[in-house]
């Protein structure tokens, strides 16, 4: 069970709220169960999201393990220019 | 026919082309002549990336038409270099970091060129107003100054 | 191949050092060919008919009497390009804005286009087609798009990300917050507030090569693309999804590109000039005029910033709030959620909030100007922590250091930060001699943080060694600025030999697997690491081979300067083989000798800059000269010190134009008044003074070498920090970027009255 966080467009798509509880143990199995248990959330898996993960931002490693007690946030994915 | 002949010397050659009446010699260089050195930044004249120097003056050939090349001597990018002599100003260029996208290049480097036949000796500020009119949106000119100053100062010595 | 990526601490031979780059004779001698500079046998001439107005409904397009005119091939409109995008709205908008589907959304949006045998034949043809259009109300401005009751774009777009959804459609396409803490309780602990509203104009990128392309599509379906872009592979993805071609079957080559900071990152004129190509049975040529380029491709947002700061006697800031509206243009983009996200990154807050409104105007398509959105909210957040400073009679680079993100704090946009620069960055900046120089009369200095996220992504490299044993690299990460001299040095380094033995190209869509584009200051960070591991992956073959040569087992063969070397006393007599030497041998070894990688590059991390700008402002014109620049800024690992200073200058160079003269103006009309270069001015060789660099180098734990992305992040702080000098220079706080001398002036008359 891990603790997610989010803020910004992510949150108001998830109804609101500001942390989730998901049985998930890489990144790739959180998107999926955050599609399944918030339908908000779909669109913009698709589009496509970063994950924070004690600081560090992920935005295409889906294999990349989810830690115990990590700090995990999700994040827009953000382009440069 | 409704083209123009001209006659004309580019980079110490005779060349010879046909043109339409209203057609710029930067076209006229880039589409005809397949000197594409010469490069297109805006068109009216702002930004000196088309620079060319014509008579020992330097223009924008994007305000110059390609009948007026007649009977003169015009000098391009494609010139500078003397065989595979590299110009002093261009290998400074390389050496400074002088340029990132390089786009902006070849219109530096005659304009600096023709900077340094007219004033030999300038000072950072002269050499800053005398490429006042060639925009570089990558360096911010730093190490383009820093290029033409140790050209000058190689082409002094020399 | 699993290689780790964690950072070392080896000490570097070829890395560091700054050697000629490999594509600088082609560039000095014209040789070099940009967007425009290819041709292709038959070609025609592509040209783009846009809208004259800022909102107005397509009824009927008339192309009847241009598809007759002698010399032209193909005229093609929306009903050229179906509708392709499968419910994907991202690109369904992309379409829309390379060719308006039923409603012309800005002054310049491409409405249809012609292929024809020459340019004042394709110019003759636009003439010649008849729009029908029903012109609608428009509104370009900012904070006038948010009011109620006036024109709007879509009348389907209720805001997102407010909870209940409107009743009411609006042109706030989207509201995302960010922050933790409570912000009401922070400002009620505070001595001393600040608030204020801050405006920046929008500008535009302003590369000096405009958009240009050749596009080729053969009647079996295969094309080809030769274009400037910062992502090739990007761009084909796109243009095959739009035009129905399999992505396989569409080659895109990537010229030399005469820059982009973001504006190439997207596709204009490039689905359309294929659209021509593809309908003539010929190819089309293509290339944007410089009035097309600021009209109708993707300058920056500008934004309405409301800030609101307090703090207490010491220093300590107990509460920092924003609210930003950004423009996106006709499109909902995620620029306004960015600069909430980075409007307070730099600081160590318990309270802080900002709230993003995206805000669609009748504006051309916003794109990422090197590192969007964070340069206008730094503007505004900076302005004020200076003006906090000063009121609390606290010099503002120690105010600063006190409130400072630092390893363990919390970012205002949600995680927690690992080891972080802005810290060293600033006390570099504090004791930097720029900071005791004497200023002079009507000169002011001032100084800013700016932070930007930067990125890794998909990237792969092939390393090959010729039969002589120098070696090809071929990388997919578009060269914007002499990548291919640093990531040279990195083979270099990997493999133990000399730089000049290594060759690095940029390959086409064909010959390599999938880059994502050169943003988010990602070529040198995300190629240096495939192209290390690819030459990790070369070096194993390599010791391989030796064995084979030696007859040993490959375990007693180890790499070192450039050898194989056979380890252990019972080979001790086997003298060591270079590259050149395994090399010479491979066809008997095993064949061709290459080293591949395909990765995932992550963990970028996150950097920070100073900057520090005297300027001196004269009061009778308003008119501003930029007296000293010093750029501070963190790289992890300058690969290519000289190219690490380049992009610290170029994006100072940048944010001084943004900070001083660049604004696009739109007149009443709704329509471009500045679409060229005299007008909308952007900094000359005489208005620059030199500008001093500090590179510091603090090591991405991320990288092999420590490398962190320097592009981007050095567009952030100028704005602030010559707003900064500025209002120092004249004691009147600006507010309104950029500060051009009528601005100055008004500013300067509003004080005196």
């Amino acid at each position: 069970m891990v603790e997610v966080a989010l803020l910004g467009s992510l949150s108001a798509a998830a109804g609101g709220k500001k942390t989730l509880d998901i049985e998930a143990k890489d990144i790739r199995e959180l998107f999926r169960k955050l599609a399944e248990q918030y339908p908000g959330l779909e669109p913009l898996i698709e589009r496509g999201i970063a994950v924070s993960i004690d600081g560090v931002i992920y935005r295409d490693t889906w294999s990349k393990e989810l830690p115990e007690g990590a700090e995990i946030y999700l994040l827009p994915r953000i382009a440069g220019g | 026919m409704s083209g123009v002949a001209v006659t004309t010397t580019i980079n110490g050659d005779e060349v010879e082309f046909i043109c339409q009446p209203d057609e710029t010699l930067l076209d006229v260089l880039r589409d005809r002549l397949g000197l594409t050195g010469s490069k297109e930044g805006c068109g009216t004249g702002d930004c000196g990336a088309c620079s060319v120097i014509i008579d020992d003056r330097l223009v924008c050939s994007c305000l110059v038409l390609g009948a007026e090349a007649a009977g003169r001597k015009i000098e391009t990018i494609e010139g500078m270099a003397n065989g595979d002599k590299l110009h002093v100003l261009q290998t400074k260029f390389i050496e400074h970091a002088a340029l990132q996208c390089g786009v902006c290049t070849p219109g530096f480097l005659i304009a600096a060129k023709d900077l340094l036949a007219k004033n030999p000796n300038p000072t950072e500020e002269e050499i800053r107003f005398g490429l006042a009119g060639n925009l570089c949106r990558c360096t911010g000119y730093d190490k383009i100054v820093r290029a033409v100053q140790d050209a000058a100062r190689v082409m002094k010595g020399a | 191949m699993g290689f780790d990526a964690s950072y070392t601490g080896q000490k570097f031979k070829s890395v560091g050092t700054r050697p000629l780059r490999p594509d600088g004779v082609d560039k000095v001698t014209g040789r070099a060919r940009y967007g425009a500079d290819f041709n292709m046998p038959g070609q025609l001439v592509g040209r783009i008919l846009r809208s004259p107005h800022a909102h107005a409904k397509i009824k009927k397009i008339d192309t009847s009497k241009a598809e007759k005119l002698k010399g032209v091939k193909a005229v093609i409109t929306a009903a050229d390009l179906p509708d392709l995008t499968d419910g994907d709205a991202g690109m369904y908008d992309v379409l829309d804005n390379c060719m308006a589907r039923k409603k012309a959304l800005y002054d310049g949006h491409a409405v249809a286009a012609v292929a024809a045998i020459d340019a004042p034949t394709a110019r003759a043809a636009l003439k010649l087609i008849k729009v029908d259009y029903e012109v609608l109300p428009h509104v370009t401005d900012v904070d006038e798009a948010v009011k109620p009751g006036g024109p709007l774009l879509h009348k389907t777009v209720f805001t997102g990300g407010v909870d209940p959804k409107p009743k009411k459609p609006s042109n706030v396409a989207n509201r995302s917050q960010y922050g933790h803490g409570d912000v009401e309780a922070g400002f009620k602990a505070a001595d001393v507030i600040i608030e204020r509203t801050y405006r920046t104009e929008q500008t535009h990128q302003g590369y000096i090569e405009p958009h240009a392309c050749v596009a080729s599509v053969n009647s079996d379906g295969t094309g080809e693309l030769w274009v400037c872009t910062q992502g090739h592979f990007v761009y084909r993805q796109h243009c095959a999804q739009l035009l129905g071609m399999d992505v396989s079957k569409l080659r895109v080559t990537s010229s030399e590109i005469g820059g982009g900071f973001g504006g190439k990152t997207h596709v204009w004129a490039e689905p359309v000039a294929l659209a021509l190509s593809r309908k003539a049975g010929r190819p089309v040529k293509l290339v944007m005029t410089r009035d097309e380029v600021f009209r109708a491709s993707g300058p920056t947002s500008a934004t309405s910033i409301d800030i609101r700061i307090g703090a207490r006697k010491d220093g300590t800031i107990t509460a920092a709030e924003a609210t930003l509206r950004y423009s996106c243009g006709p499109y909902a983009g995620m620029w306004a959620e960015l600069g909430a996200m980075t409007s307070f990154a730099c600081y160590d807050l318990k309270n802080v909030k900002s709230v993003g409104y995206e805000v669609l105007v009748n504006r051309p398509k916003v794109a990422a100007y090197r590192a969007p959105s964070a340069p206008m909210a730094a503007f505004a957040v900076e302005s004020a922590i200076d003006e906090l400073a000063h009121k609390i009679g606290m010099d503002a680079v120690k105010f600063r250091i006190k409130n400072a993100a630092k390893e363990g704090t919390k970012s205002s946009y949600g995680p927690v930060y690992g080891p972080i620069g802005i810290g060293p960055t600033l006390e570099a900046a504090q004791k930097h001699p720029h900071m005791k120089a004497p200023l002079g009369k009507n000169q002011g200095r001032g100084m800013a943080c700016g932070f930007w996220f930067n990125f890794g992504g998909q990237t792969c490299t092939d390393l090959n060694i010729g039969v002589d044993g120098t070696v090809n690299l071929a990388v997919g990460t578009v060269d914007v600025g002499g990548s291919r001299a640093s990531l040279s040095l990195v083979a270099a380094e990997e493999l133990g030999i000399a730089y000049e033995q290594v060759k690095a190209v940029v390959a086409d869509t064909a010959t390599l697997g999938y880059n994502d584009m050169t943003d988010g200051s990602r070529g040198t960070f995300s190629s240096s690491m495939a192209t290390i591991f690819a030459a990790r992956n070369a070096i194993k073959v390599m010791r391989e081979r030796a064995a084979k040569m030696w007859d040993i087992s490959v375990d007693d063969v180890v790499w070192e300067d450039g050898h194989a070397k056979a380890k252990g006393k019972k080979h001790g007599n086997l003298a060591p083989l270079s590259v050149k030497e395994i090399a010479a041998a491979a066809p008997n070894t095993g064949g061709p000798i290459a080293g591949h990688n395909e990765i995932v590059a992550d963990g970028a991390g996150v950097s920070f800059a100073t900057h520090i700008c005297d300027v001196e402002v004269d009061p009778q014109t308003g008119s501003t000269r930029v007296v000293r620049y010093t750029v501070v800024q963190d790289a992890g690992k300058a690969v290519h010190p000289t190219y690490v200073e380049g992009q610290y200058q170029g994006g100072a160079a940048q944010g001084i134009g943004w900070a001083l003269n660049e604004e696009y103006i739109y007149g009443k009309d709704g329509r471009l008044q500045n679409a060229g270069f005299l007008d909308y001015r952007i900094p000359v060789c005489s208005d620059l003074p030199m500008i001093d660099t500090q590179i510091l180098e603090i090591p991405n734990p991320n990288h092999p070498y420590g490398v962190r992305g320097v592009g981007e992040t050095s567009i952030v702080p100028p704005l602030a920090a010559i707003a900064n000098a500025v209002s120092n220079a004249v004691a009147v706080r600006m507010t309104h970027i950029p500060m051009s001398p009528p601005r100055i002036l008004a500013a300067l008359e509003a004080e005196k009255a």
